[in-house]
């Protein structure tokens, strides 16, 4: 079956992931080994945003044509990005924790996620809170989109206010040019974390599926 | 099962339900209602509270999507398109759209310019005569019995245009006055090709208007018979029969 | 008028007289208002400074809690009378109904900060007159974004057991860009400086705003829907 492919290439894909963020790339001078954790840390808001992507196609999907499928497709997407939003500020914390002394600083790009974080939080318990499945698909829909078009506007609201108070402390790779071990395991890892979550979006639209029937 | 009166063209239908069912969550409420209905008819639902009738109004009035079957509401399919339908369609249901802080007239002006028609004080007062609200036309719909709620409501739809009438349990809180009033309200409508569908547990009130009568039990329209020459007893031993019939089977 | 301009101006003309009539919510939000000053004084302490300088931050925490309340209770009279169905049932772009609610919604917010406005002059012996204009503008565009999330989502959570938890956590995430602009733009116009200086945060929440209604435009009809 396909999504068994998928899955073998996505652990295949995370295995290649991790041997080059301890193997091929190399041991950053000042932070040391820490900051290997940036190759979980990029990739996984890049997933996140592909996933909440998701989301807003699946949303926009069913009110145009209110096929449950679109639905269990925002619904599918909805919880990895939220684990893969998790794993952002969690990595990102825990990298932050030897380099600036504190587990958290309001970095941009930390507070962004965390607000995204709480979006799709909510949407999750909101479609917990409305058991039939037509209003729910529909309301569900409605704050993901407009959870989706505030992405940009979250963005950038907390950079200029970040810039306002301390200069940017980045979370991610030293401006370019990016040396090209750095940048080829970013891209592997990257790959496999997308690969991940179609497999667990597939995966996860399939049990929706099932257990549609079975309500029904 | 229809009756002795030939069934309307497909042309004038008003209402073509076919198959229609309603689930909700473990729970099946309606099993499989097919239902039509010509402009210028009008058929009563009878059937005990929790049987599903007010499912089924709702359903009709595009308030509900059905789980299953379609519905055609004067020619428009009024599952991929309610919107579309909704301007055909008035309801009288169980809540009577009344704003309390609002006076009798205020609130026919807000529900009438919603509606999109013409709110000129002298219509409104007019249809508030016609349902003997008059002298309540500046007073708080707070103090108004139920009845007068529901008199209202039908004020209502008088200043409306609409072609389908879709009426649950009309008659509680009216008195024998009210009660022929409705009874010639709804004569004069289903004259003008406005057809309705009105849904009570009560025998008496809702059979002379009719020309249909259905029974709904077990999530199905049970029985379907034309109104005319029904007596009230024949009518209340087909309903207790059935109404076993649906327990036992359930 | 267009038709939907009337049905639009008729849901703020009946909110509007039920609310005159009961003075429910005005009642309440104005006294809520008092209270938060107490509150926000209590909790940082008798030192002036150090009022002065939250004061972008409590004046726009006061108007967000007063909007919790407000915009929660945005369907409320339709539920409590039965009216719901009488709007999804009513003809047209049910959009009419969100920006006449919405409307009703600014009104009552412009309300609860003229007297909150008013109470930290008073209690706090600030002084904004010469920054008025400016200060309006920034309270407007951040007032409008806060009503049009707002408003839709007070339809979403109207018809839900939990609306009280429901709602706060879905509107303050979604709202952190008009917080986060409307301090900032407070902040500067209170320090006198020139309006050009805020001008990329009031373009911001203009952007902002502009983004939720028309969101809330093109999906209240689908949350309006039984």
């Amino acid at each position: 079956m396909a999504v068994r492919a998928l899955g073998w290439l996505a652990a295949l894909a995370l295995a290649a992931g991790v041997a080059t963020a301890f193997g091929y790339a190399p041991r950053e001078a000042v932070q040391g080994n820490v900051q290997r954790i940036m190759y979980l840390h990029v990739p996984a808001v890049l997933t996140a945003y592909l996933a909440f992507g998701l989301v807003f196609l699946g949303s926009v999907g069913y009110l145009l044509t209110r096929r449950p499928g679109w639905d269990r497709l925002a619904l599918a997407a909805a919880e990895p990005g939220v684990i893969f939003t998790g794993i952002t500020i969690a990595s990102g914390s825990i990298w932050g924790k030897p380099t600036w002394g504190t587990w958290w600083t309001w970095d941009a790009r930390l507070t962004s996620t965390a607000v995204l974080f709480l979006v799709y939080v909510g949407y999750l318990l909101l479609r917990g809170m409305i058991d039939e499945p037509d209003r729910r698909a529909r309301v569900a829909a409605v704050v993901g989109i407009l959870g989706t078009a505030n992405i940009p506007i979250v963005h950038f609201s907390v950079k200029w206010w970040r810039a306002l108070h301390q200069p940017a402390t980045i979370l991610g790779p030293e401006p370019s040019p990016i040396a090209a071990p750095i940048a080829v395991t970013l891209l592997v890892n990257w790959l496999a974390f997308t690969l991940l979550l179609l497999y667990l979006v597939a995966k996860r639209t399939e049990i929706a599926r099932l257990e549609d029937l079975h309500a029904g | 099962m229809r009756g002795a009166t030939a069934p309307p063209n497909a042309s004038d239908l008003m209402i073509q339900a076919v198959h229609l069912r309603k689930i909700y969550g473990p729970t099946s409420v309606l099993d499989d209602v097919s239902l039509e209905l010509g402009t210028g008819h009008g058929v009563t639902l009878l059937g005990a509270n929790g049987t599903g009738k007010t499912t089924l109004l709702r359903i009709l009035a595009t308030l509900v999507r059905p789980t299953g079957g379609s519905l055609c509401i004067a020619g428009v399919d009024a599952v991929k398109a309610p919107d579309a339908a909704r301007g055909a369609i008035d309801m009288v249901g169980h809540g009577s759209w009344v704003y309390e802080d609002l006076t009798a007239l205020e609130n026919l002006r807000f529900w009438t310019v919603m509606g999109g028609h013409d709110a000129a004080p002298a219509r409104l007062r007019t249809a508030l005569e016609s349902v003997e609200l008059d002298t309540m036309a500046h007073r708080r719909a707070r103090t108004f019995s139920a009845g007068m709620k529901r008199r209202l409501a039908l004020a209502r739809v008088l200043l409306g245009r609409a072609r389908l009438l879709l009426l649950d349990e009309p008659f509680t809180g009216l008195d024998r006055a009210g009660r022929k009033w409705l009874g010639e309200y709804l004569m004069s409508f289903k004259a003008r090709g406005g057809a309705f569908v009105l849904a009570t547990h009560s025998f008496d009130a809702g059979i002379g208007v009719a020309d249909r009568v259905a029974i709904l039990a077990g999530g199905r329209i049970a029985l379907e018979r034309p109104a005319a020459g029904l007596g009230l007893e024949d009518l209340r031993r087909l309903y207790d029969d059935l109404a076993m019939g649906a327990e036992a089977g359930s | 008028m267009s038709a939907y301009m009337r049905r639009a101006w008729i849901v703020v003309w009946k909110d509007m007289l039920s609310e005159r009539r009961s003075k429910e919510s005005l009642n309440a939000l104005v006294f809520f208002s008092i209270l938060l000053l107490f509150v926000f004084q209590f909790a940082l302490g008798p030192e002036r400074a150090r009022v002065e300088t939250a004061l972008p931050g409590l004046l726009w925490l006061g108007f967000i809690l007063a909007g919790l309340l407000a915009f929660g209770r945005t369907f409320l009279v339709e539920r409590e009378n039965d009216c719901w169905e009488g709007l999804v049932l009513s003809p047209g772009d049910k959009s009419a109904i969100y920006l006449g609610k919405l409307a009703g919604n600014v009104l009552l917010m412009a309300v609860v900060e003229a007297v909150l406005l008013l109470l930290f002059t008073v209690f706090f012996g600030l002084d904004f007159t010469g920054v008025l204009p400016a200060l309006c503008l920034v309270l407007a565009l951040g007032t409008l974004g806060l009503a049009a999330v707002g408003t839709l989502f007070g339809a979403i959570t109207a018809q839900l057991r939990a609306r009280e938890l429901l709602f706060p956590v879905l509107l303050l995430p979604a709202v952190v860009p008009i917080l986060l602009g409307s301090v900032s733009a407070t902040q500067s116009v209170i320090l006198g400086q020139p309006l050009a200086v805020a001008a990329a945060w009031l373009k911001l929440l203009a952007a902002a705003d502009l983004v939720y209604l028309v969101v809330g435009v093109l999906t209240f009809e689908f949350v309006l829907e039984g």
